[in-house]
């Protein structure tokens, strides 16, 4: 039999990864494919490429689906999140300029943060971000939008470039993911003040996308593609396997970075500012542990949510969150599903046991930063 | 034909600038206006008011266009071209050619046409020179390794030349390798020894 080639996009950061180990450590070979990774230079190229079928799949802000299949955005499409890729990895950070009037901030804390913000930052406070419909920028108004005294102008700009928006004094603030971070503070230019996960502890980042007819028509390649980056997001997570990984990573022609700019991200060891000690930051990125992989139809209905959708919408982005798919396609190879596809978004403060198929499932804390819960309880679709 | 149309060129290369509105005013619209940094693309759409956006696909300063044009409040909003699916044909040599175009919604499809088509025939002619300009720089580049590769051989060895080449040549046969993948392999080890 020969191997089925995948066109699968992706944008260069550190949570390409598990696109990235299907291909290399040969998970996607098991499965008869071939991966085919083509670099996208931005999101809205991924986004058109993925719709107009020259892509398959793709490595996906997990914001992009949701606001595609209710019609939102440059290029309205029926597409599929099949899987999570990963769970929070993104950071929070000020120029050195902002950063000198939130003295006495800790690492951290959102809710000293926007106090500090609202009462001594620039207003407007400029925030740059990658792309309007991403986890930065919703994580980002949520946020904000708890105070009504402070004034966010949000700025996109692609993350290679936002070090030097910092620098030229263009932003003043930056929300993006690793490495985009640490390199903001390698070059001394920013400091990161906290990380998403301190927003929405549970934030589901970047997906595997793909269009809602192929995945139609396409179900066994489908299933293929979904078990190969299960594995590889398995490997991910073991943690005697993380050098190795950066390792891998780093010498991929698929992520043309520097070891030690990934490390950061997959070690949780986020160094706030230039001097300072590394902060260790539980689960900064996650790719499979605590059911991060699991594409949970309420986290769909959060998203669409904060894009101001009504029922309808809810509905329609609840329904392209294809847990259906997981189960089916996952069940055989040993994964743990959870009990239900819907949970309650923010009611878990701490590390707590579910019931699943094989009764080994715990979840992490998913709360969000002033506690706030979110029911989603429209009948199942 | 109405060729009144307000089209707006976001590119950072003068010279490719240069040809595409050359094209474009020879075909017959004049109001025609370039941008080469993105910081100012607010303010340029807000005063120009452009019917359409030209802007090359893989220029990562799309996701910034995108957001200014969805999040300007006017009864207008841009869309980007691909959206009209109606017509295949276009939307593929667009796609193959390189360029995305946004739309403001509502203008008939039939008055963008043409403007699109020679668009599409410019970034086309660009695109090839491109990837030529490219392979030459690219062999440039992989002339120089494969000369330092030699001299170092040259020296190590006290080899000719044409041994140091033949040399080269044959362990990439050995191996199942590119004389050039041969050649940046000894310089790398070379420079890291050295």
């Amino acid at each position: 039999m020969s191997a089925t080639v995948l066109n699968c996009g992706y944008v260069p950061l550190v949570d390409c990864a598990p696109l990235v180990i299907a291909k290399e450590l040969g998970f996607a070979a098991e499965e008869g494919l071939v991966l085919n990774l083509i670099m996208q230079p931005s999101w809205s190229a991924l986004r058109d490429m993925l719709a107009l079928g020259h892509l398959d799949a793709a490595h996906i802000l997990s914001p992009m689906p949701v606001a595609m299949s209710m019609g939102l955005g440059g290029l309205p499409a029926r597409i599929d999140t099949l899987m999570v890729l990963s769970v929070n990895g993104t950071i929070f950070g000020v120029s050195n300029t902002v950063a000198e009037t939130l003295s006495g901030v800790p690492f951290g804390d959102p809710a000293a943060l926007l106090a500090a913000l609202t009462r001594n930052g620039p207003r407007p406070l400029r925030v740059g971000v990658p792309f309007h419909h991403s986890m930065h920028r919703l994580l980002l108004s949520y946020w904000t939008a708890t105070v009504p005294g402070l004034v966010v102008e949000e700025i996109t700009i692609p993350p290679p470039r936002m070090a030097d928006a910092v620098a030229d004094g263009f932003v003043d603030a930056f929300w993006v993911g690793e490495p985009w971070g640490s390199v903001a503070v390698q070059q001394n230019v920013g400091r990161i003040m906290m990380t998403g996960a301190d927003v929405w502890n549970f934030a589901p980042e970047k997906v595997l996308a793909a269009r809602h007819d192929w995945v139609e028509q396409n179900g066994d390649t489908t299933r293929r593609l979904m078990r190969a980056v299960y594995q590889a997001a398995a490997w991910l997570d073991v943690p005697k396997n993380r050098t190795l990984a950066v390792e891998i990573l780093a010498r991929s022609e698929h992520l043309s970075m520097s070891p030690d700019l990934i490390d950061p991200a997959l070690s949780g060891q986020i160094t706030p500012g230039r001097g300072v000690a590394p902060k260790p930051v539980d689960r900064f990125v996650q790719f499979h542990k605590h059911a991060a992989s699991f594409p949970w139809r309420s986290q769909a209905a959060w998203i669409a949510n904060q894009l101001g959708a009504g029922e309808a919408g809810l509905a329609k982005a609840k329904s392209c969150f294809r847990s259906d798919l997981y189960r089916q396609n996952l069940e055989g190879i040993g994964a743990d599903m959870p009990g239900a596809s819907e949970k309650v978004e923010g009611a878990l403060k701490f590390e707590t046991a579910v019931s699943s198929t094989r009764g080994h499932m715990i979840l992490a804390p998913d709360a969000f930063f002033d506690g706030r819960t979110f029911d989603f309880p429209l009948p199942d679709c | 034909m109405n060729r009144d149309l307000r089209i707006l060129i976001v590119e950072p290369d003068p010279d490719r600038v240069h040809g595409i509105i050359t094209a474009l005013t020879d075909a017959g619209w004049s109001d025609v206006r370039a941008l080469a940094q993105i910081s100012a693309l607010g303010r340029i759409v807000q005063e120009f008011v452009p019917d359409i956006v030209l802007i090359d696909l893989a220029n990562p300063d799309r996701d910034t266009l995108e957001h200014i044009s969805f999040a300007t409040e006017t009864s207008k909003r841009a869309v980007a071209l691909f959206v009209d699916q109606t017509d295949e044909t276009l939307t593929q040599a667009a796609l193959n050619a390189g360029v995305s175009a946004y739309v403001v919604d509502g203008l008939q499809m039939d008055r963008i046409k043409s403007v699109l088509e020679t668009a599409i025939a410019r970034f086309k002619v660009m695109r090839h020179m491109q990837s030529e300009l490219d392979a030459a720089k690219q062999a440039l580049e992989d002339r120089k390794t494969i000369d330092r590769a030699k001299g170092i051989l040259m020296r190590q060895r006290s080899i000719s030349e044409d041994d140091a080449y033949t040399l080269l040549r044959k362990t990439a046969m050995r191996q199942n390798r590119k004389v050039i993948d041969v050649a940046h392999a000894l310089v790398t080890a070379s420079d890291l020894l050295s």
